[in-house]
């Protein structure tokens, strides 16, 4: 029986949920340098969901990222937590991409992997906020995609349907929607899908220390316990053996990439100005907290359209 | 973003100032582990900078996620339904995440999916997770049974269950109270009666069993028909099943999510653990000083959140104008509450510090001496290098095991007295707000409460600790801390020295009376003293290097001075006829 094949696709990103005052610089770009590289939360979430169906379905989990080698940190950090297999995707021909661009380079590298069953990722990265990465690279695979997933409610492993199946329930306006997809697929993940795992202590002790390795060529023997060149460091949770990772790093050849559609050559979004907007308290009002009070204010705001 | 190990310095310096180099060294087998395990450390830097980031995922794992439910698991308590119990959400949901971080077997060797760690490092876990929520450590620190049945359960047992234990599978309870044994464990009467085929089968009622409820327990119970005493007692190992009933949970003043339950064994099987006899006298033995050694942990953690509950209100409430954290008399309140919590924690880790002596030398002497053990080549570069010779490691193991002996007592009673004393006054700091429910110190003055009670009351701490005080055992270790170099701080030094020279005056005057009322009189005294002492020194040490020790050493060691100058002149020149008054006084 083929196993069960899930990519997720993580970013290393600024913390701009802990903004200190010089997160941002005169020009109103993000002072990288000031703030904390960290695993993009949501990019979390959607690697809990795999670690998840792993254990359900016995799946192999796929983690990759592109960004410059630092990077390798949130694919450590993916380890920790029970990841199987890692990737770095690190050029510098990658550098200065946009959504198309990081998209192109990832479903490039899916491919690579000859493909899989299920990719997940977050719902959109916290220092860009534009969501549109996962549902590109469904795009370019050719998968079919579901958005915004705040639960995925069955998974159908491939084995025992034809193609397998995926029914994950979304979040939209006003409520949920469940939708049913064939295999593969991506799924983009949100924060209220679940709590992520912390790390595990053993497993930080066995990879806190593993770098990245040039491995152009696909090779995944050395996750196969029976192969020679495995080398199992443990036994999981389930007893069954777990083989030591390794960073594997691909460039830009690696992934036989155009190179015009890599980075910021392959880019067309620019940004065109920044407008730094304060929002400044022009006005304030107290309001009496008794019904004549409240009734006035709602009033009020249904002459002024803001209500109704 | 809370991290109970990142916003603590004292905690992180407690690390830095552990001399474990040896210790894991030699629990390593001289880091041989590394081979074998992909987890193992290579070196000691190795070891420490595991034990560093683990603290962190802890500190984490405490403050992010076990510390916001703690208001819910206290109101929510663990329920009995249909004869099995329900843990509060909270409890639940704190073990799970425990285990998914593999925190389940920190001390257990690694060949059962253990992390191998110091008991130090251990120790340091316990205190932040009881920082969050002590209910939810009693229940993970319970992990301590594990401990005992890696020493003393035979190997197919370990096998069976300690991997069971690593890997979170499992939860356990030590029942051991029963309703006429409480302090006085040896007139336990549960019954234990082998059948003809060997098999053991227990009958009884036990009580006030933390986690009772959990798949697995250490039973103590009378195996020897007849008997009336402790050596008639043996320790089983009962994995839960029909044959044993959850009889009621306690309603209790605290600790709420931990469940106390009553348990009625009816001829529940279970496996004989060690040798018949020794149950009490060794295997609860060790199994107690492990656990006091977390309960003082636990403490110290619910200090550690009362004191930053106290310190966090002043700043905030202002009356007359100002925060009343700048009113001189809350200021003295949250100095004596941090300063006595630091000296607490000092005298907690140098304890937690000797017992990991102590049981690395049993094992490296255990290593040599068994039968075939390629360990027991005599090796001349050992982990021990040159000082690896039998003899000299017994003399040694003797020294730690008197020590521990000593020093368990003495750190179970200073930590949890500190703790209750630390949540007085931080609610007496919140004034009326501290009465009411909606702030957190009500719950840790009322978790703080049992810890001076549970693994034996501070009365009987001072019972196991006086022989200890009495005796040559901590004066040899004052003696080797007075060797020290205490070169930054030689005014204070003297006074601590002059306060060492009061208690060995009262020592010395007990043991001239010779009287065994006047000895039981003035035992809380003398222990007391000797907490002081002992704190003094290692306040002092580690002021050394550390401005803000300095004064914290400063402010203690005049407090601490005073305190033992009092007791010592109580000791010495007290009325002798007081004694005689004892029992027309306090008896109705």
């Amino acid at each position: 029986m083929p196993q069960l094949r899930i990519v997720v696709l993580v970013k290393q990103v600024p913390d701009t949920a802990n903004v200190t005052g010089d997160a941002m610089k005169e020009d109103g770009t993000v002072n990288r340098a000031a703030l904390p590289a960290v695993f993009n939360p949501e990019d979390l979430n959607a690697l809990e969901e795999a670690l998840r169906l792993k254990v359900r379905h016995g799946a192999r989990v796929t983690v990759v990222t592109m960004g410059p080698p630092a990077a390798v940190q949130v694919l450590r950090e993916s380890l920790y937590r029970g990841a199987d297999e890692v990737i770095l995707l690190t050029d510098k021909a990658f550098a200065g991409a946009d959504t198309l661009a990081t998209s192109y380079a990832l479903s490039l590298a899916v491919r690579k992997l000859g493909g899989c069953d299920l990719v997940l990722c977050g719902r959109q990265a916290i220092d860009g906020d534009t969501a549109q990465v996962g549902p590109q690279t469904a795009e370019k695979l050719g998968y079919p995609q579901i958005t915004c997933v705040s639960r995925i409610d069955e998974l159908v492993a491939p084995a025992d349907v034809a193609h397998g199946a995926v029914t994950a329930t979304r979040s939209i306006e006003g409520g949920f929607e469940t939708l049913a997809s064939s295999l593969p697929c991506l799924l983009t993940i949100t924060g209220e899908a679940n709590e992520p795992r912390p790390a595990s202590v053993k497993l930080v002790m066995t990879y806190k220390g593993i770098a990245a390795e040039a491995m152009p060529d696909y090779d995944d023997t050395y996750l196969d316990p029976e192969s020679d060149a495995a080398e199992v460091c443990m036994l999981g949770r389930d007893g069954k053996p777990v083989c030591r990772a390794k960073v594997v790093q691909w460039d830009h050849l690696a992934l036989e990439a155009d190179r015009e559609a890599l980075g910021l050559r392959g880019s067309p979004t620019r940004v065109k100005e920044i407008e730094s907007v304060v929002l400044a308290q022009s006005e304030a009002r107290m309001v009496e907290a008794d019904e004549a009070g409240v009734a006035a204010l709602v009033h009020e705001l249904i002459e002024e359209h803001i209500l109704g | 973003m809370s991290n109970f190990y990142t916003d603590n310095p004292d905690l992180q310096a407690a690390l830095r100032r552990l001399d474990l180099a040896r210790v894991v060294r030699l629990r390593e087998d001289d880091y041989r582990q590394a081979g074998e395990f992909a987890y193992a450390p290579r070196d000691f830097e190795d070891a420490v900078d595991s034990y560093e980031r683990t603290l962190a995922i802890v500190g984490d794992i405490a403050g992010e996620f076990v510390e916001p439910r703690a208001e819910d698991v206290d109101r929510a308590g663990s329920e009995l339904v249909d004869g099995e119990v329900c843990y509060a959400p909270g409890i639940a949901q704190g073990l799970e995440r425990l285990k998914q971080a593999d925190l389940m077997g920190i001390t257990l060797p690694r060949k059962y999916g253990g992390l191998n760690f110091p008991i130090s490092v251990s120790v340091m876990i316990v205190e932040m997770v009881s920082r969050a929520d002590p209910s939810l450590m009693n229940i993970f620190g319970l992990q301590d049974i594990a401990e005992t049945v890696n020493k003393f359960a035979d190997e197919d047992m370990k096998a069976t269950y300690l991997p069971q234990f690593a890997s979170g599978e499992v939860t356990a309870s030590m029942a051991l109270t029963e309703p006429e044994a409480g302090s006085d464990l040896q007139n336990v009467q549960l019954k234990a009666t082998q059948a003809d085929d060997g098999t053991w089968r227990l009958n009884g009622v036990k009580r006030f069993i933390t986690n009772g409820c959990g798949q697995l327990s250490l039973v103590l119970a009378r195996s020897e028909e007849g008997t009336t005493d402790a050596r008639g007692l043996s320790m089983f190992l009962y994995e839960r099943d029909e044959h044993m009933r959850i009889r009621r949970l306690e309603d209790k003043l605290g600790i709420h999510g931990s469940p106390t339950c009553e348990l009625q064994f009816d001829d529940a099987p279970a496996l004989l653990v060690g040798e018949r006899r020794r149950g009490l006298t060794t295997y609860v033995m060790s199994l107690m000083n492990g656990a006091r050694l977390a309960i003082a942990a636990q403490a110290q953690g619910i200090a550690e959140a009362a004191w930053r509950a106290a310190a966090k209100y002043a700043r905030e409430r202002v009356q007359f104008g100002a925060p009343i954290g700048e009113l001189t008399a809350v200021r003295a309140m949250l100095a004596d509450m941090k300063v006595s919590l630091e000296a607490a924690r000092a005298l907690l880790y140098e304890t937690a510090l000797i017992v990991d002596m102590k049981e690395v030398l049993e094992q490296r002497i255990a290593q040599i001496t068994a039968p075939g053990s390629a360990a027991g080549e005599p090796s001349a570069a050992g982990p021990l290098g040159g000082a690896d010779d039998l003899k000299a490691l017994r003399a040694e193991l003797k020294k730690y095991t008197r020590l521990a002996a000593l020093f368990t007592p003495l750190a179970k009673a200073c930590c949890t007295e500190m703790a209750n004393n630390v949540a007085y006054e931080s609610l007496q700091v919140h004034g009326g707000s501290g009465y009411m429910r909606d702030f957190a110190v009500e719950r840790h003055s009322r978790d703080a409460r049992i810890t001076n009670i549970y693994e034996g009351t501070t009365q009987l701490q001072v019972v196991a600790a006086i022989g200890g005080v009495l005796g040559g055992t901590l004066a040899a270790q004052l003696d080797e801390y007075d060797a020290e170099d205490f070169g930054a701080t030689p005014e204070l030094l003297e006074r601590v020295q002059r306060a060492r020279a009061r208690l060995a005056g009262a020592i010395a005057r007990v043991r001239e009376q010779d009287d065994v009322r006047y000895r039981d009189f003035h035992a809380r005294r003398l222990v007391e003293m000797a907490i002081d002492v002992s704190c003094g020194y290692l306040m002092l040490h580690a002021a050394q290097d550390d401005a803000r020790k300095l004064l914290a050493a400063r402010y203690f060691v005049d407090a601490m001075t005073a305190r033992v100058a009092a007791a010592a002149t109580q000791v010495v020149a007290g009325d002798p006829a007081v004694l005689d008054a004892l029992s027309q006084l306090g008896s109705i």
